[in-house]
């Protein structure tokens, strides 16, 4: 087993790891350093729910190498609410009850994140296109496009 | 749904240049398997379907991310372009709209963020997404090996299911197209079980372009996934579209010929009578397409 000293930049923070060479990014958040928000689902680029921006674009976590992103900077669900003010888009969800169970919720988030910033104003059909991704079985899904366009009503990403 | 088990064991490395790929697969060859955007191979791997003691990374070699284009020559497209870059990219916007047409509808967007042109036609599916508008757009691949670069029609890369014409220390560097005709309009239809990440059922890339020379005063291009064990054009089927004025009946006939041109296989997807009548109506549905967006321009 080849171990690689990489970093990451994770939220913000930089953060030296040790990983192997066949450990994904969804396992090195995960296991090596404690970001549970980003959840495993089907580990075959299908769900989503591993769904975190890599220099801000969104990626499927369990489909990329840590050791491939040495110096990359990630984005995970934990790295949306500052100071503990959520943003005009996990609000959204929470008023308008886009969240069941949860587990597609963090997956849901960052996809729909980086939406709003490369289109602020999306329409519905953006929406489930950018959301394609990401797959819930409680929502019906209606209640989480209704929180992205809530929240691109009121500022968007952040 | 239980978690697949993590990925097997292997060692990872960087390539750094041309000749980093031809020395490993010399010395390691059968160990080796070449990364782009892993989108597959990471789930061939988990599933047990595939194996390496080695993986290298080709997407850092130089050139491998960039897209050039001139008016003279068209669109040179490095392998490593991901689908998101290739689908936004201006001079594939306004030069070669069908590629991003197709690009979009590969799996999802974060999928297409590491998802490339390279690994798409390298894979060699039958059903690979990008394949019947490279067809039609007659495009080449650079490859290289340890005795140089040369450079291959796509209609004579794909052998069979997953095979290509890639020689053992050879790898893809780049995919070129030529400027479409004066005039083109292309479609990229695909017909999925479900429009989420799913595979072609089938796919139909149709290019229509002026041409005062044919009776038809159009001439188009066809290609077609996912009936058969590679991807196709069907030369028949254009020229007999090329020899008469365009009429619906003349576009249902030559829908027809390719329906009867096509050999798929029952899959877990379809069966093949389905898919012999989705090309049937795809083919029609493009060309209608084609042809109206042609005589309204």
């Amino acid at each position: 087993m080849v171990i690689h000293q990489i970093s990451l930049i994770i939220n913000g923070t930089e953060e030296g790891l040790q990983v192997p060479s066949n450990m994904t990014l969804l396992h090195a958040l995960r296991d090596k350093l404690g970001f549970t928000g980003t959840k495993n689902g089907c580990e075959a680029g299908e769900c989503g729910a591993c769904t975190v921006l890599v220099d801000g674009e969104p990626m499927n976590s369990c489909l990329v190498l840590a050791v491939e992103l040495n110096g990359r900077e990630i984005t995970t669900v934990e790295g949306l609410a500052e100071n503990g003010k959520l943003t005009p888009l996990q609000q959204a969800f929470a008023d308008l009850n886009a969240v069941q169970c949860g587990y597609c919720t963090p997956g849901m988030l960052m996809s729909a994140t980086a939406l709003l910033r490369r289109n602020p104003q999306p329409s519905e059909v953006d929406i489930q296109e950018a959301l394609l991704g990401n797959l819930c079985r409680c929502t019906g899904y209606q209640r989480i496009i209704d929180a992205v366009l809530k929240a691109s009503r009121n500022g968007g990403a952040k | 749904m239980l978690a697949r088990p993590g990925l097997p064991d292997f060692e990872y490395m960087k390539a750094e240049s041309p000749q980093d790929v031809f020395r490993l697969l010399e010395e390691r060859g059968g160990e080796v398997k070449l990364l782009m955007g892993g989108t597959d191979l990471f789930v061939q791997m988990r599933d047990g379907n595939e194996s390496a003691g080695i993986l290298l990374d080709l997407k850092y070699l130089p050139g491998m991310k960039d897209i050039s284009y001139t008016k003279k020559k068209g669109i040179k497209i490095g392998a490593a372009v991901t689908l998101n870059q290739l689908s936004a990219h201006p001079d594939v916007t306004n030069h070669f709209q069908i590629l991003s047409q197709s690009a979009d509808t590969v799996g999802n967007y974060q999928l297409r963020n590491r998802a490339t042109l390279g690994g798409n036609l390298c894979n060699a599916s039958p059903s690979a997404d990008m394949a019947p508008a490279a067809l039609v757009l007659e495009g080449e691949v650079s490859l290289s090996g340890p005795d140089g670069e040369r450079v291959m029609a796509l209609d004579q890369f794909w052998v069979g299911p997953g095979k290509t014409a890639l020689k053992e220390y050879e790898f893809m560097t780049a995919v070129c197209f030529p400027n479409p005709p004066s005039g083109a309009v292309g479609r990229y239809l695909k017909l999925g079980r479900s429009k989420m990440g799913d595979l072609a059922i089938v796919g139909v890339a149709v290019l229509g372009y002026p041409d005062p020379e044919v009776p038809a005063g159009i001439r188009f291009r066809i290609g077609i996934n996912s009936t058969a064990p590679t991807v196709y054009r069907v030369p028949q089927v254009e020229e007999l579209l090329a020899k008469a004025p365009l009429s619906d009946d003349i576009l249902r006939q030559a829908s027809g010929e390719a329906m009867k041109v096509s050999a798929p296989i029952e899959d877990v997807r379809a069966t093949v009578l389905y898919q012999k009548k989705m090309v049937n109506n795809l083919t029609f549905k493009g060309l209608k397409e084609v042809w109206s967006q042609l005589i309204n321009s």
